[in-house]
C-alpha cells in the first residue's frame, strides 16, 4: 500500500470533558505530529479512552477544539472525520466475511471498485487466504489484524487504537506490537494508541503521554520519560522506582549533594534547578548494583541495607532491601554472574551512579501511581 | 475407563432419555396417530350417531381440499397480513427496548407480557366492545367517513385486528431478544466507517436481527392461521377461517373423519409454507 503523504498534525486545544459529577479530561492541550506513533498511557479511569472517543467523534467535548491541520473537526459527526478507530475487542461485523468487513468503509463512501484495494489491504495484514471467512472463524490475533485493515483501508489522517491488544495473550501481544509498529511505518498514518500497559506503550510509540486523572503528567520519548520521570506518578506507574525525600546540602562540582536521612546521595546538576531546601530524588531498581559490603570501587551513591526478600526471575534476581531508616528499596541484579548474596538478613551495599538518579517535582505524593496492594507492602 | 464403567455410562444416558421419549410418545405420537387413523375412517350411516369404521377413505382429504379451499386461502391471507403488520409494529417497539429504553427495558417487557395474565377469550371479547358500532372508535371513523361498511365488527378488518392484537407479543419477544444481543459497539464501528444512520440500520442491525424476524414470523403466522376465536367473535359469516371449519366439523357436525382430514391438510400446508419460507430467508440453523 502506498504511503499516505498528506497526513497532517493532530492538535488538541484545551480539550475538556465534564460529566455531571466529575471531570474525565481536564483542559488537555497537545500536538501529535503527523506520521508519529503516539501512545496515551494511564490507569483505567484516567481519561485516555474518553480523549480517544472525543477524537473519533463518539463523545462530544464539553469545551475545547480538536484540529487536524488547521480544521476543527469537533462539529463533524464520526463519519465525516478523517479518523478511523480500531475498537477494543475489535467490533468486527459478525455477519460479514473478512473481505466485506474490510470493504465496509469504502462501500459506505460509494466506491464501486473496491476489489484491488481490499486485496492489497488483506495482503498487508497477511490475511489474503482468510477473505471469505467470518470473524468468528479467526483467531484473536487474526481478528485484530482485520480490525486494523478495516480501519486503515480508508486512509485516515489519524488511526485511533483503543487498547488494541488487550484481548490477546502475552506472546501474541508481543508479536502484534512489532507488527503494528511495522504497519505504521509502512503506511505513514498517525497512530494514536490508548493503553494501560506501559511495556506496550514503550515498545511501540515514538512519543508516550502518561495520563492521570484527566491530565497529562508527562510526555516524551519512551527513553526520556522512563529515565527521567518528572512526577512520582510517572516514576511509579512506568516501571518501578525507589524515591527518596531529602534536603539539598550543596553543589559539588557537577553534582548536587542531597542529605537523605543522614546519608549523602548525588544527582547531576543538569537534572534540577533546585539548589536548596527540600528535594525528591529517585533511582530505577535495575540501575542499582547489589554487592557485598567492603567491595572496592563502588559508584558514588551507596546505601547499606539488609536483604528482606529476594526473588529469582530468570534474567534477573529481584531484591527487596531494607534501608537503615526502614524504607524498603527494590533492586534488580542481572544474572550475568550469579552471586550468592540472596539470603534474607544478609547485609549488602546498594550502589548506583549519580547520573542514573532522577529528580521529581517537589511536594509529590510518593505513592502516586502505585497499585494499592503494593503500597501495603 | 473400564468397559464396565463405559457400559454403565451408556445405560445412564438411555435412562435420562426416558422422560423425553415418553413425553413425545404420549403427547405427540399417540394423539397424531389417532388423528391420522380417524381422518381415514368412513361413516357407517348418514348421521354421526351411526358411528365410523376404520378404513382408508382418502376421499376425506380430496373432499377437504375441494370443498374448503377458500377457508384455507382466507386463513393464510388473514394470518399473512397480521404477521406483516406485526413485524411493522413490533420492530420499532423491540428496537426501542433494545437500544434506547435503558432503564425501562424490563418494565416494557413486563407490560408486553402482562395481557397474558387475562384469558385470550376475555381479551378478544373486550375488542368486541372497543369496536362496537356505538363505540368511539367506529363513531370517530364514521365521522371521517373512513368506513365503507360503516362498521368494523363482523368485517375482515376486525378479524385481522384481533389477530394482530393477540399475536403481537409473539413477534416482539423474539425480535427484542435478537436485537438486544447485538453488540452496541458495532453501531459505533459502522459510524466510524462512514455509515449514515439508515446504513447503520440496513447494513448492521437488520441483518443481525434476521433470526429474530424468522422466529417471530413462525411464532405469529402458525397460531394465527390456525386461530378460530378471532374470526368467531369479531368476524362475520363470510370471514370464517379454516380453524372455524375444523371447530364446527368436530364440535357441531361431529364429522370426525372430515375434521381430522382438514387438520392434517392444514398441518401439511403449514409445513410446506414454513419450509419454503426458511429456505428463502436462508436460516441454516433451523433447517
Amino acid at each position: 500500500m502506498a504511503k499516505n503523504e498528506n497526513v497532517q498534525d493532530l492538535h488538541l486545544k484545551n480539550l475538556t470533558k465534564r460529566y455531571e459529577d466529575f471531570t474525565a479530561v481536564h483542559d488537555l492541550t497537545l500536538t501529535i505530529p503527523a506520521g508519529s506513533f503516539f501512545a496515551l498511557l494511564g490507569p483505567s479511569g484516567c481519561g485516555k479512552t474518553t480523549t480517544l472517543r472525543m477524537i473519533a467523534g463518539l463523545e462530544e467535548p464539553t469545551s475545547g477544539e480538536i484540529l487536524i491541520g488547521t480544521e476543527n473537526i469537533v462539529p463533524f459527526p464520526p463519519y465525516k472525520r478523517p479518523v478511523n478507530t480500531v475498537f477494543q475487542s475489535y467490533a468486527l461485523f459478525p455477519h460479514l466475511t473478512i473481505y466485506e468487513n474490510v470493504a465496509f468503509g469504502l462501500r459506505r463512501r460509494g466506491i464501486k471498485d473496491v476489489d484491488k484495494t481490499v486485496k492489497e489491504m488483506l495482503s498487508l495484514v497477511e490475511l489474503s487466504t482468510m477473505a471469505e471467512r467470518k470473524p468468528a472463524q479467526l483467531s484473536g490475533g487474526q481478528q485484530q489484524r482485520v480490525a486494523v485493515a478495516r480501519a486503515l483501508i480508508n486512509k485516515p489522517d489519524v488511526l485511533l487504537l483503543d487498547e488494541p491488544l488487550g484481548a490477546l495473550d502475552l506472546k501474541l501481544r508481543r508479536q502484534m506490537q512489532l507488527e503494528l509498529k511495522w504497519i505504521q511505518k509502512d503506511v505513514g498514518t498517525t497512530f494514536v494508541h490508548v493503553t494501560h500497559d506501559q511495556e506496550e506503550a514503550m515498545t511501540m510509540a515514538d512519543t508516550v503521554a502518561v495520563m492521570n486523572e484527566g491530565r497529562i503528567e508527562q510526555m516524551g520519548s519512551p527513553v526520556e520519560i522512563y529515565e527521567n520521570p518528572k512526577t512520582a506518578f510517572v516514576a511509579n506507574f512506568l516501571g518501578q522506582s525507589n524515591l527518596f525525600t531529602g534536603t539539598v546540602k550543596g553543589v559539588d562540582g557537577d553534582l548536587v549533594a542531597v542529605d537523605v536521612n543522614g546519608l549523602t546521595l548525588y544527582v547531576p546538576k543538569g537534572k534540577t534547578n533546585i539548589t536548596s531546601g527540600k528535594i525528591v530524588i529517585g533511582v530505577r531498581p535495575e540501575k542499582i548494583k547489589v554487592v557485598d559490603v567492603d567491595t572496592p570501587n563502588l559508584p558514588k551513591n551507596q546505601i547499606v541495607g539488609t536483604i528482606s526478600d529476594n526473588a529469582f526471575v530468570g534474567v534477573s534476581t529481584q531484591y527487596v532491601v531494607e534501608s537503615p531508616w526502614g524504607q524498603e528499596l527494590s533492586a534488580f541484579e542481572q544474572n550475568v554472574d550469579p552471586n550468592d548474596l540472596g539470603y534474607k538478613g544478609n547485609k549488602v551495599v546498594l550502589a548506583w551512579e549519580p547520573r542514573n538518579s532522577f529528580v521529581l517535582d517537589p511536594d509529590e505524593d510518593l505513592t502516586a501511581g502505585i497499585e494499592p496492594e503494593l503500597v501495603l507492602n | 475407563m473400564t468397559t464396565l464403567a463405559k457400559k454403565r455410562k451408556i445405560k445412564t444416558a438411555y435412562l435420562l432419555l426416558i422422560p423425553g421419549a415418553a413425553w413425545l410418545l404420549f403427547f405427540f405420537f399417540f394423539p397424531l396417530s389417532s388423528l391420522l387413523a380417524t381422518s381415514l375412517k368412513r361413516p357407517l350411516g348418514a348421521a354421526p350417531e351411526d358411528g365410523f369404521a376404520y378404513a382408508l377413505q382418502f376421499s376425506n382429504y380430496s373432499n377437504a381440499i375441494a370443498e374448503y379451499w377458500p377457508y384455507f386461502v382466507r386463513a393464510f391471507t388473514y394470518a399473512g397480513i397480521a404477521t406483516l403488520v406485526c413485524i411493522l409494529l413490533a420492530y420499532p417497539i423491540a428496537y426501542y427496548m433494545a437500544f434506547k429504553a435503558t432503564k425501562y427495558k424490563y418494565l416494557m417487557l413486563v407490560l408486553i407480557v402482562a395481557p397474558f395474565f387475562a384469558s385470550f377469550l376475555l381479551r378478544t371479547n373486550a375488542w368486541k366492545t372497543i369496536l362496537s358500532a356505538d363505540g368511539f372508535v367506529v363513531g370517530f371513523l364514521n365521522a371521517l367517513g373512513a368506513l365503507p361498511e360503516e362498521r368494523i365488527l363482523s368485517t375482515s378488518i376486525a378479524v385481522v385486528l384481533g389477530l394482530i392484537y393477540n399475536f403481537l407479543p409473539f413477534m416482539i419477544l423474539p425480535l427484542f431478544i435478537s436485537l438486544d444481543k447485538i453488540d452496541k459497539r458495532l453501531l459505533e464501528a459502522a459510524g466510524d466507517l462512514y455509515a449514515t444512520g439508515s446504513q447503520r440500520f440496513w447494513k448492521v442491525v437488520w441483518p443481525l436481527s434476521i433470526p429474530g424476524v424468522v422466529s417471530g414470523v413462525i411464532l405469529t403466522f402458525i397460531p394465527a392461521s390456525g386461530d378460530y376465536i378471532n374470526a368467531q367473535l369479531l368476524g362475520g359469516v363470510s370471514d370464517k377461517m379454516i380453524g372455524n371449519v375444523i371447530q364446527s366439523q368436530f364440535i357441531i357436525l361431529r364429522n370426525y373423519p372430515q375434521a381430522s382430514a382438514l387438520s392434517f391438510s392444514f398441518m401439511a400446508v403449514i409445513l410446506v409454507l414454513i419450509y419454503l419460507y426458511l429456505r428463502r430467508v436462508g436460516t441454516k440453523d433451523l433447517l
